[in-house]
């Protein structure tokens, strides 16, 4: 088996990519949700919109479990302490993703413009909301999260709801509320055409300006005032994981330092500003399918962008800084990591064939027509 | 210091949202199957009617479904926002199957589920059933990995603790995943769920057939879940507690609580069909015995000793007591990893670490417990006698009159006259709620019984939440009740108004009730 630093390494990747999983697949359709009560005017516009995502948003959203799952198995420090410490801000994406499984059912299966109005506003909800949240909670996580651990690693939070909905982080929200609109602008743009076509792409536009202009705010104010973390003792990669073994300190530009060390990883925030654009004039030439590639791509750049910022910290504490949780303090024992790594060698393979297959048996437009033929099987 | 206000609110969320869950999941359980069923009829026949029957139940299927989904998220969550130290505790072993269950069963139940409603004209029909076959199998591993982590709750195989990290770590994965605890139950929870299904097809064709209405449809149904049915509520009953007795402690502080047993009785020990618990002086104030019978239940065998509460009780004091010395050593390796008498104190008595934490509930100094409070820990280990035997009673009863029931409709089904037995549709109409209240009971029994534990011997329930506020859990609470309120009125609305319209609703022209305009999806 590989070494217990090895691991911690490969499944702070592993978080990464799930992460960036979860973004690209149930991104795509929370953006959806956002643009539908925008981009589809009409009753049956919006069914269009809807049957877009139908068949898949399901299956999109396990991207999501897993990813918590994972996050449990892998880092149950992390899950513990961010689920709890921040414990109304995911009872608000638990209470938003309601809507979702509801809604696309239910919707069309009553003929009354009020009911599917609501249910309408419920999937906005359902798709604008977790993005929001999670980019507020990122946010949050750059600037350190006030909580500490008792001797028996108990965690306590100190900061209340409010206090996460700081300047920086709102901004932060918007960076990844952009990204998902964007996102899911583009994909509609591939799979509708006409009037709601027409409308994705203007939405595309205007969400890819946003992203381009939030992101670059959010890094500059990133680099001038939010101060990062490092860990100031040394560190034994390959130790049993102890939070409280470890002593950090605080300083402005710390999170940018990473990138001065390996200059190579710029090309993550670099993918940012090459990818969207390109996804913007690509739908604009109609190359629908390459711009979704491209704004997936982005999406890899922002989340590692993120992420590496961070690196080893995965939740900083502002109030004992010593507490805070790393790639190396937080996680499994070996044997877990390992038996969770070959779990995901094999099934995450498989997964990714039968959802392109499943892409591929529904795959071209979705149209007026479709819809006046299916009205009894579509949503 | 935790208040036990919090833990209570805490408990109480988490068995609202879970029993509630549960309201959604057997019926997703065995549907799925009968999906398969008929759709596997259709294939091989290729008679229209079948595929109509696929796409009807489908439609129910779908109702419930969705709201299978929206409160199991809600589960996922809630270890981490409400049970943050247990996630901490155990993470390294339960957090594994959990996982797994998403990568390996939700991907399929979720990807599949989408094609099986979608695919109709862009699949074959091999293809088509293969992916309703997917979805089964997806849903029915998804129990299997959860109820591996919920069996480990029950008997934690295959693990250690580790006073370094302050946690239990695995050891032993093949332990976890071939736990018998687990293997039992899913076999009995897959079976009820099976039950469930069937029940639900058989209570609402019965239906159709007393108001005369798609009497094809109905009867083509009826026999598939009458068939179905028998054979589902045979192996709950006999498969199901095969072997979850005699392994696990967490089974004999069980089976002693839920069969009102205080004294050890001599081999084999008789059952009480009827009994008054007198909690307070641990006796039963009246009682019916059966003799043998619990003998049998219990250790399969006429002469293997069933321990009394008791008896248990006085075990479990023992443990307390040895488990105070687990905890004082724990606490000063804490201080110094490299205490060589704490050590060796710590290696003596970690087996009983978990009891001496019981003690936490009572006092933050544990090495300074009174033998008051070691007493009331005592008390503490074992579930209130009451509720346990008679949810116990209930769901065995049920089980036996739907086994009745069951072969009653197999019967007829078989002789092909059961249309012509109201007596029979109506004790079917009736019974629709009856798995659904075998199995919550169920579920009390198996959670509640585990009490004051969260993992059997090993963290009390007391000590496994978040440091969170009382204020927190009201509102989270109060949010809760709201939404699934709202969520119930909705799905039962519509699931009530497509089992009325019937067949009819799939607007093939073929059935009554048909819709002039359009009822979609
Ligand atoms: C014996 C079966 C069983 C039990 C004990 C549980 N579940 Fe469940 N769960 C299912 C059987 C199931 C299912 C049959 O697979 C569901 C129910 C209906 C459905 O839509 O899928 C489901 C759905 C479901 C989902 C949504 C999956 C999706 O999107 O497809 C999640 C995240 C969970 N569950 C999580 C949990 C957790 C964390 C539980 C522990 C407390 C739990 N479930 C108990
Ligand atoms: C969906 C089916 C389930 C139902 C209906 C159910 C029911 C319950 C009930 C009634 C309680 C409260 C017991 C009490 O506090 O007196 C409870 C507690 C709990 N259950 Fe379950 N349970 C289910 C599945 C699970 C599973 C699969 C797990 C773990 C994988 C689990 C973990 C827990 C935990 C952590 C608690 C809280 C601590 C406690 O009170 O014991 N439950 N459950
Ligand atoms: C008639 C005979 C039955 C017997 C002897 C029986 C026995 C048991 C026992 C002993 C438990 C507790 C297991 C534990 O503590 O871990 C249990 C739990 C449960 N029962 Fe039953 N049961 C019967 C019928 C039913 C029926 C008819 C249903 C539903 C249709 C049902 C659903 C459940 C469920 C969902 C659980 C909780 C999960 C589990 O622990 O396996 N049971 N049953």
């Amino acid at each position: 088996m590989f070494e217990y630093a090895v691991l911690k390494i490969i499944w702070w990747l592993l978080v990464g990519v799930l992460l960036v999983g979860f973004a690209i697949m149930d991104g795509h359709d929370m953006g959806v949700g956002t643009l539908l009560p925008f981009v589809g005017k009409t009753d049956d516009e919006r069914r269009v919109v809807i049957n877009t995502v139908g068949p898949h948003w399901d299956g999109n959203q396990v991207w999501f479990i897993t990813g918590g799952g994972a996050i449990f198995a892998a880092w149950p420090l992390v899950y513990a302490t961010a689920f709890s410490g921040f414990y109304w801000a995911m009872l608000a994406v638990l209470w938003a993703l309601f809507f979702r499984p509801v809604g696309f059912d239910y919707r069309s299966k009553i003929d009354n413009p009020t009911w599917r109005k609501t249910w309408d506003w419920g999937l906005f909800v359902g798709g604008a909301v977790p993005p929001l949240i999670f980019g507020v909670a990122f946010g949050n996580l750059l600037q350190g999260v006030p909580f500490h651990f008792d001797n028996n690693l108990a965690s306590y939070y100190t900061g209340s709801f409010w206090g996460l909905l700081n300047p920086f982080a709102l901004l932060c929200g918007l960076v990844s509320t952009a990204m998902i609109t964007f996102h899911g602008g583009v994909y509609l743009s591939l799979r509708t055409e006409g009037t709601v076509g027409f409308r994705s792409q203007r939405a595309v536009y205007l969400f890819g300006t946003l992203l381009i202009l939030t992101f670059t705010l959010a890094g500059i104010w990133l680099w001038q005032a939010i101060p990062g973390y490092v860990i100031d003792s040394s560190i034994n990669p390959n130790a049993l994981p102890n939070p409280l073994g470890k002593s950090v300190i605080r300083e402005t530009g710390a999170w940018l330092s990473n990138y001065q060390r390996y200059p190579a990883t710029m090309l993550l925030p670099l993918t940012v500003y090459v990818m969207v654009p390109f996804a913007m004039l690509l739908v604009s030439r109609g190359k629908n399918l390459a711009a979704f590639v491209a704004s997936s791509l982005a999406i890899v750049g922002i989340i590692g962008t993120a992420g590496f910022s961070m690196f080893p910290f995965v939740m900083p504490s502002s109030t004992d800084f010593g507490s805070s949780l790393t790639v190396w303090d937080s996680v499994s024992s070996q044997l877990t990591l390992g038996i969770m790594l070959v779990a995901t060698l094999i099934f995450m393979p498989i997964i990714i064939i039968y959802t392109s297959w499943a892409y591929k048996v529904m795959a071209g437009k979705v149209t007026l027509a479709y819809i006046k033929e299916n009205d009894h099987s579509a949503y | 210091m935790i208040s036990d206000q919090l833990v209570d609110l805490s408990r109480l969320q988490f068995a609202a949202t879970a029993l509630y869950h549960f309201l959604f999941v057997p019926l997703t359980l065995g549907m799925v199957w009968i999906l398969v069923i008929m759709e596997s009829v259709y294939v091989m026949t290729g008679k229209t009617i079948y595929k109509d029957m696929t796409r009807f139940w489908g439609k129910l299927f779908g109702i419930n479904f969705a709201l299978g989904v929206t409160t199991g998220i809600t589960m996922e969550f809630q270890f981490g926002t409400n049970w943050a130290y247990y996630s901490h505790y155990v993470g390294d072993i339960f957090g594994a199957p959990l996982a797994i269950e998403g990568l390996m069963a939700f991907f399929l139940e979720s990807t599949f589920i989408g094609l099986f409603f979608f695919g109709w004209d862009r699949l074959s029909r091999q293809q088509h059933l293969l992916v309703t076959t997917l979805m089964a199998v997806g849903t029915n591993l998804s129990a299997l990995w959860i109820l591996i982590a919920n069996g480990w709750m029950q008997n934690p195989v295959g693990s250690e603790f580790s006073y370094i990290t302050m946690r239990m770590e695995m050891v032993d994965f093949a332990a976890v995943l071939f736990n018998p605890d687990a293997q039992a139950k899913f076999v009995h929870t897959v079976s009820a769920g099976y039950v469930t299904g069937s029940m639900f097809v058989l209570a609402i064709s019965s239906w159709y057939l007393l108001k005369k209405r798609n009497v094809e449809f109905a009867r083509k149904s009826f026999n598939i879940a009458a068939a179905f049915g028998l054979a589902s509520i045979l192996s709950t009953i006999v498969l199901g507690d095969e072997s979850g007795y005699t392994v696990g402690e967490a089974q004999q502080t069980k089976l002693a609580a839920m069969e009102a047993m205080w004294e050890t009785e001599p081999a084999p020990a008789s059952f009480n069909l009827f009994a008054l618990p007198n909690e307070k002086e641990m006796r039963n104030d009246y009682a019916i015995e059966i003799p043998y019978v619990m003998g049998l239940i219990g250790t399969r065998s006429l002469d293997k000793e069933i321990p009394g509460i008791k008896e248990i009780m006085a075990k479990n004091r023992e443990r307390i007591i040895s488990g105070i010395k687990a905890v004082t050593a724990l606490e000063a390796l804490r201080k110094n990893e490299s205490n060589t008498n704490a050590k060796s104190l710590f290696e003596a008595h970690k087996e009983d670490l978990g009891f001496g934490l019981l003690l936490r509930k009572y006092t933050t100094n544990v090495s300074d417990a009174t033998d008051a409070m070691i007493d009331q820990a005592t008390r503490d280990t074992i579930p209130k006698v009451t509720p346990m035997f008679w949810s116990f009673r209930i769901m065995v009863g049920l089980g036996f009159a739907m086994l009745l029931l069951f072969a009653f409709a197999a019967w007829y089904a078989v002789k092909g006259t059961f249309d012509q037995k109201p007596w029979l549709l109506r004790w079917a109409l009736i019974f629709l709620p009856a798995p659904w209240i075998a199995a919550e009971l169920g579920w009390f029994v198996a959670e509640y019984g585990r009490q004051p534990w969260t993992i059997f011997g090993v963290l009390p329930t007391h000590m496994s939440v978040s440091t969170l506020s009382v204020e927190s859990l009201y509102g989270s609470l109060a949010g809760f009740i709201g939404f699934y309120t709202l969520l119930l009125i909705v799905e039962m609305y519509l699931m009530i108004r497509f089992a009325k319209q019937g067949p009819g609703s799939l607007g093939t022209g073929r059935y009554d009730n048909e819709v002039a305009h359009s009822t979609h999806a």
